[in-house]
């Protein structure tokens, strides 16, 4: 049904068709409406059987997700930021154990400083930890990835995080189409796990593997990621044969068409990107965009195919490797490589700064004259970064960073007096 | 594309009015984005929150920083934040306040700017008198409905039914209906002055 309704209730509703067993979730901050609306769907009958529990941190409700998954039941859990970061210790588990668990990252950054908002620090943390991770562009996307995401994760029995810009996405209110029930269930089978703890026929889950075996546990996970290369795209096609929509798959273009400037990125900002792109097309400029949905698995070949007959390309992203550049971009040069084409990263959005239209012709215009620099920083405050830098080296006691920041900026001031 | 832009204060329900506005469009058929300003918000403290209208798919994400209406919630801002920032010149303003502009002291703003386009409404009073509340967030959006034709009244009845239900809806179609009408009385007035 066609709905105008926040990205949170949207997802939870969606999840809600998946028919989970079993939520778990802490419920305070960085926490979403997500699970506070699936809590409400649990303890109203409205969603059963699921059991709902309020765990005690993230920690634990990995720790939780982890033991229902093996127990035999759909499970799911939502986090954000430092709550993603409690629980990797259990992320790495779920995944090394090959559990479907479902968890959306509502992606924010990850302190110090302290701060709320949105970039991708969080999730892209974990690229490495087995999950999957997809990302969705729009409200819509993200309720399709949910159900795509459980049917992925149980075919394959490992962990999906489905990541969706936080704020910008969870707090929006937008058009959603949420599918029926009997849609869902006719592409969603019940769950059939691969290995179950169950008292009647007792296994354990979870031994201790010398060297002797490591190795072939870990390739096994890479494996099954490279055999969600080829379900993934097969999966957004069943999809769109059920619900008649396109959403998911491993990559998605726009205009790409003789584009000689190809703009790479993930998630929400891509809306921002194709309207400039738009414009920028209409007065002839030869640009077009490469959004990645599936960052894990990367799909390397697709991305080779959608650049390779471009001349360049930038990968905006809201990420940074801090002493390297950035992240997403070191996947894309990998997708490139020999392939003589000229990449550019260009940082931005980092804890919520807003990435304006404006800044975005600016920067593909330079990326278009191969005028920038190999990393830039969108609408980064030089003055605030010199200013800090000299006071370094001025004064040994120079004090804490961010706290200087925000003197120099005037907030800190005007916070005291109100 | 037609991007309204609401200031007010944490409490003032500035949030709820853009997803009430943008449950509206959509009731229209229209696509209808609407986001608030994150941030850790305290009550009393300035909260901005944005919503876009739009015939076709809204893809865009950026803060809305040329409006084509402002409505703002409470007065007290225009001594505190530049509310009017980046406000089209032919856009429209719908103020919570019982004064006029001119008695405010914002003729100036007037200046080179469409009057018509220009006016106040006692909102709080209206959530007072028919919600028991000084919350003055649905009397301005039916208000704005008056003001610049985008949205139909009945359009932001169904919003207020869909977030409310018994004495509280009642109470806000009441004060709704009576903003709409006190807003629509005086764009007739000066029509015919």
């Amino acid at each position: 049904m066609l709905k105008q309704t926040e990205g949170s209730k949207a997802v939870a509703e969606a999840v809600a068709l998946c028919r989970p067993e079993v939520i778990c979730a802490y419920p305070i901050s960085p926490q979403t409406h997500i699970v506070e609306a699936l809590g409400e769907m649990v303890k109203s009958g409205k969603l059963t059987p699921c059991e709902f529990i309020n765990v005690e941190s993230e920690f634990a409700a990995m720790s939780v997700a982890i033991g229902s998954s093996a127990a035999g039941a759909r499970s799911y859990t939502a986090t954000a930021s430092q709550g993603l970061l409690f629980m990797v210790e259990a992320v790495y588990n779920a995944s090394g154990l090959g559990l479907p668990i479902v968890m959306t990252v509502a992606n924010r950054a990850i302190g110090a400083p302290i701060n709320i908002w949105n970039d991708h620090s969080d999730s892209l943390s974990q690229r490495d930890s087995g999950w999957m991770q997809l990302f969705a562009e729009t409200n819509q996307e993200a309720v399709d990835l949910h159900i795509q995401a459980f049917k992925l994760a149980e075919e394959l029995s490992m962990p999906v995080m489905v990541c969706m810009d936080g704020f910008i996405l969870t707090h929006a209110f937008e058009r959603v189409d949420i599918p029926e029930q009997e849609q869902v269930d006719v592409f969603l089978p019940p769950y059939e796990p691969r290995q179950v703890l169950d008292p009647n026929e007792p296994i354990s889950i979870g031994a201790m593997v010398g060297p002797e075996a490591f190795m072939e546990v870990r390739y096994l996970a890479h494996a099954k990621q490279m055999q969600a290369l080829e379900r993934i795209p097969q999966l957004a096609a069943e999809f769109k044969q059920q619900f008649g929509r396109n959403s998911g798959g491993l990559v998605r273009t726009y205009r790409i068409e003789n584009a000689e400037t190809v703009i790479i990125a993930m998630g929400s900002v891509l809306g921002t990107i194709k309207d400039v792109v738009d414009e920028m097309r209409e007065e002839g400029h030869k640009i077009g965009v490469l959004g990645i949905i599936s960052f894990r698995p990367f799909p390397l070949e697709q991305v080779r195919e959608a650049l390779i007959h471009s001349k360049r390309f930038l990968v905006l992203e809201k990420s940074l490797a801090v002493g390297m550049g950035g992240i997403v971009a070191t996947n894309v040069r990998m997708a490139v490589t020999g392939s003589g084409l000229k990449g550019f990263t260009a940082v931005a959005g980092l804890g919520g700064r807003a990435i304006p239209k404006s800044s975005l012709h600016k920067l593909f215009r330079e990326a278009e004259k191969e005028g920038l620099e190999p990393v830039t920083f969108v609408d980064l405050d030089w003055d605030a970064v010199n200013k800090q830098l000299e006071r370094e080296r001025q004064t040994r006691r120079s004090g804490p960073i961010a706290e200087n920041l925000l003197h120099d900026k005037g907030i800190a001031s005007a916070a005291k007096f109100g | 594309m037609f991007q309204i832009r609401i200031h007010g204060r944490g409490g003032q329900g500035v949030v709820t009015a853009t997803e009430m506005l943008s449950v509206a469009a959509f009731e229209e058929g229209k696509h209808a984005q609407a986001f608030p300003s994150f941030g850790s918000e305290r009550t009393g403290a300035p909260v901005v929150s944005f919503c876009r209208i739009d015939n076709k798919e809204i893809r865009l994400r950026e803060q809305i920083m040329e409006p084509d209406a402002l409505i703002i919630q409470d007065p007290t801002l225009l001594h505190q934040i530049d509310v009017f920032a980046g406000l089209k010149l032919d856009g429209y303003v719908l103020l919570n306040t019982s004064h006029s502009f001119e008695a405010l002291g914002l003729g100036d703003i007037l200046k080179g700017r469409k009057p018509e386009r220009f006016c106040t409404l006692p909102a709080s009073e209206l959530g007072l008198k028919n919600v028991g509340r000084p919350i003055p967030n649905v009397p301005l959006i039916a208000g704005f409905a008056a003001l610049s034709g985008t949205i139909k009244l009945e359009s932001v009845v169904k919003a207020i039914n869909e977030k409310f239900s018994g004495k509280v809806a009642e109470g806000n179609i009441a004060a709704a209906t009576e903003a709409f009408n006190i807003v629509k009385k005086e764009m007739e007035e000066r029509t015919h002055a």
